[in-house]
């Protein structure tokens, strides 16, 4: 895409990777960062974009998402996000459904968001791999994939696994751990098996290939990071042992509405939480959610993140952070915008493991990069301009140039301003 | 996934409930006057006063301005620096019907009827229950009343609007039934047809309550055909076909919403509109027909195919068109309290700041004929008042006090106490 030189000039700018840059400028090159700060000097081939009275962040970056895989609209051909037929499926990969002409990716772009994963659902033990898109125009998944990306695999506690199950196969919590653990047995057994083979003479047949032993064995050794949707205290702290008797790390608990009462444990094992900021209440295991989760986790030392789940939440995760926010002020816990901010960006991008390539706004990173028309902690701010590796993908002030998907022409009013 | 929130919408006026009565002896606490002084007042009902009164006295507002006299005795809260309202209202929520949705026992929408999909005499309220933990979740966010409304079906039943006082559900009441609800989209499952089919069954409903009434001795006779619905469901459907008790129909698609006011027409309703997703696209219709619409302001997504129009100006260009609109979000009790930031949305994409207050105050007061109860911060009105610590619509800004009836009902709720519980860990589980 063509990227160019732009500056953007006399923002605020939210960098999270330090203090807050009043008046600032931030110069884009070659789709990279290559200068921020107060005292910056804008090149005269520049494109200038006057930021005076806005501000300026890093693009929003979304761990938990199903956009492509659960597409709009949500008719059953499009429901291609839980491969419900066997509690353990880490042989599938989220990006064999994503569908690239889902119309709600344009509108993720339109509210800042630049990077996101795209996780399988939540109804097996072992969902499948995720995959971490770039929110742009492609014809293909390809054309999206976020380039040298780990994969994640996605994995679920509680309820979800217990319920769709509870006919065929597993119909307790026990159940659920039984499944891991023996999936885990497998898996080793498959790793040593390979790791034997490839570090001998590699003569004759190599062993068979199984796809879902692959990815658990990828887990194994470090290649593939876990995302597990997990809700209640007591489970999260049951798969920490899971994951150290079977040597793996998680890298990020999803949804972990009660995170805050794990707190200490995730921050001691270094393991992320992905949360709502108040979302909670729908069932069982989601009814201890607090509006002061975020601040909770953010005091205790954690990887705080703010995710969706949801294509509509996915739009204001800075809005969410913003509530996150007030309630620590209310629960004495107080939280810096510049920490807030990184809910949303360079927190979420270290769970992916691309916290060396974005996330942030230093030299040298991508240049994924939100003008906002306000302080994005205010519930009227909105993305006015969105850049991915330079190039600026959505622009509010000019609608002729926004992207609209395939499945929109002729059948959403194109008057719609997303 | 993400479990998305049962459709309810929100509903209308109607018969006075017990609460005129408990309400005539207002509490020890009620009788207190209190005087709240040097606020910004956003009465909405008037323009904003600067350094303005709100005087409460007997749990009732009793007089609004710059220039209130306040008693001897009265106590005073300084609101300086802070902005105040009237409590905000969240038309279309389960709040106490609901606890968690996917506990069956805790769950009391929607009616399970007989398998036709029309529980016209469903009172939702009748099995709401005022100690539900989230009621003082929800209000300690300012929202100090709320609609409940049945989901589901073609005719889900009846709904009701509660003040989040303290007391009883006939203490809490304010009105019951406010609305019918009715859901045209077609959606197969839940109702079953085509669109088509959905409509003729609603006028073969409508035109049978009309037969019912003409024809009541004949009923009790069996002297009659056989009618749409069975007597109760008639029975409760009258109102509606009066005129007197507000439809709500639950409709996305442009045209579905255009059937709703031909059906409104047809049989002389009075009817708003829910869910509207497209709404905007008939603005001016709605106008001309006077017809309420109740919307959310967060969602741009074309979740179906009856709402491939989904924008988050919607609000906006209704009310640019003349139309009423009434802002809901936030349907099941635990998110209640995020009403305000549907409303903080709406701004954000083109509603005037002052237009999005009403629309979640004094225009669903209004609607739904409470107007004289409750909306706005005028003499005689409840002394539902919210002192905010900013503008209501900031997720930054704190409602730090919130009175309902004249009480402050900010307490520590289920939710401050799992908080303070965890704040240090590991927790002494000892309170």
């Amino acid at each position: 895409m063509p990227s160019g030189v732009v500056a953007i000039r006399n923002a605020t700018i939210l960098t999270a990777a330090g203090p807050t840059i009043r008046n600032g400028t931030i110069v884009l090159r070659d789709g990279k960062i290559v200068a921020v700060g107060a005292n910056v000097t804008v090149p005269p081939e520049a494109r200038v974009v006057d930021g005076t009275g806005k501000f300026v962040t890093p693009g929003v970056i979304d761990t938990h998402s199903h956009l492509g895989v659960y597409a709009a609209p949500g008719v059953d051909a499009n429901s291609d996000g839980n491969e419900m037929t066997s509690p353990s499926t880490p042989n599938v990969w989220a990006e064999h459904s994503v569908w690239p002409q889902d119309p709600q990716f344009p509108r993720a772009l339109s509210a800042g968001v630049t990077t996101i994963q795209i996780l399988p659902g939540s109804a097996n033990l072992f969902g499948g791999r995720s995959v971490v898109l770039k929110v742009v125009p492609s014809r293909t998944v390809q054309g999206m994939k976020f380039p040298a990306a780990k994969y994640g695999l996605k994995m679920a506690c509680g309820e979800n696994p217990k319920r769709v199950y509870a006919q065929r196969g597993l119909m307790t919590r026990m159940g659920n751990v039984a499944g891991y653990r023996t999936q885990w047995i497998n898996a080793e057994a498959y790793r040593r098996k390979w790791d034997k083979w490839l570090a001998g003479d590699k003569k004759g047949d190599p062993p068979q290939r199984d796809l879902a032993m692959e990815t658990l064995a990828e887990v194994l050794r470090g290649n593939i990071l876990v995302h597990n949707h997990c809700y209640r205290a007591d489970e999260m702290a049951q798969m920490i042992d899971i994951a150290k008797e079977f040597g793996y790390k998680i890298a990020s608990f999803h949804h972990g509405v009660e995170a805050y009462k794990v707190a200490d444990l995730l921050a001691a094992n270094n393991i992320a939480a992905s949360v709502w900021s108040d979302w909670g209440g729908f069932k069982m295991e989601a009814m201890d959610g607090v509006r002061g989760n975020l601040p909770l986790l953010q005091n205790a030392g954690v990887r705080t993140i703010v995710h969706s789940d949801d294509a509509n939440g996915m739009q204001r995760l800075n809005q969410d952070a913003a509530k996150g926010i007030s309630e620590g002020r209310t629960i004495g816990i107080n939280v810096s915008e510049d920490d807030a901010i990184k809910w949303i960006t360079i927190n979420p991008a270290a769970a992916l493991g691309l916290d060396d390539k974005i996330g942030s706004l230093v030299v040298g990173k991508n240049a994924d990069v939100v003008l906002w028309d306000k302080n994005p902690f205010s519930i009227y701010a909105r993305a006015e301009k969105v850049f991915i590796d330079g190039a600026m993908l959505f622009d509010r002030l000019d609608p002729s140039q926004r992207w609209r998907t395939d499945f929109e022409l002729g059948y959403v009013p194109s008057e719609r301003i997303p | 996934m993400k479990k998305t929130t049962n459709r309810v919408w929100g509903l209308g006026r109607g018969v006075a409930f017990g609460a005129a009565l408990v309400l005539a002896m207002p509490t020890a606490a009620q009788s207190q006057t209190i005087a709240i002084t040097g606020g910004r007042v956003h009465p909405v009902s008037g323009p904003v006063i600067e350094n303005g009164t709100v005087l409460i006295q007997g749990g009732k507002i009793v007089s609004v301005g710059t220039n209130v006299v306040i008693p001897a005795g009265a106590t005073r809260i300084d609101a300086t620096g802070k902005w105040v309202t009237p409590g905000i209202v969240n038309v279309a929520t389960t709040l106490g019907v609901v606890e968690i949705g996917a506990v069956e026992e805790t769950n009391d929408t929607p009616a399970r009827g007989r398998g036709d999909a029309v529980t016209a005499s469903h009172k939702v309220w009748e099995g709401f229950n005022p100690n539900s933990p989230l009621i003082q979740v929800t209000r300690n966010d300012g929202i100090t009343t709320v609609g409940v409304v049945p989901g589901g079906g073609l005719v889900g039943g009846q709904a009701a609007m509660v003040d989040l006082s303290d007391g009883d559900l006939a203490a809490m009441m304010l009105q019951a039934p406010i609305a019918m609800t009715a859901d045209i989209g077609s959606k197969g499952d839940q109702v079953g047809g085509t669109r088509a089919e959905v409509l003729q069954r609603l006028r073969d409903l409508l035109a049978d309550t009309r037969e019912y009434m003409r024809r009541r001795a004949d009923y009790e006779k069996n002297a009659t055909r056989e009618l749409a619905a069975r007597r109760g469901d008639l029975e409760a459907l009258i109102p509606v076909v009066q005129g007197r008790l507000p439809l709500v129909i639950d409709a996305n698609r442009a045209s579905e919403i255009e059937s709703a006011l031909n059906l409104a027409k047809e049989f002389s309703l009075k009817i708003m509109i829910s869910g509207g997703a497209e709404a905007w696209m008939v603005a001016p219709k709605l106008a001309a027909a006077k017809v309420p619409v109740i919307v959310g302001a967060l969602n741009n997504i074309p979740l179906s195919f009856a709402m491939l129009g989904a924008r988050q100006e919607n609000a906006a260009l209704l009310q640019e068109a003349g139309a009423t609109v009434l802002i809901n979000g936030g349907a099941d009790g635990f998110n209640a309290r995020n009403v305000r930031f549907e409303a903080g949305n709406a701004v954000a994409f083109g509603l005037s700041w002052d237009a999005a207050l009403r629309a979640v105050t004094l225009s669903p007061a209004e609607a739904f004929g409470v107007a004289d109860r409750i909306g706005s911060l005028q003499a005689g009105r409840e002394a539902n008042v919210v002192i905010w610590s900013g503008d209501p619509f900031e997720p930054l800004t704190r409602a730090e006090r919130v009175l309902v009836r004249g009480v402050d009902v900010r307490r520590p709720s289920r939710q401050d106490e799992l908080m303070l519980r965890y704040k240090v860990l590991p927790p002494t589980y000892r309170r």
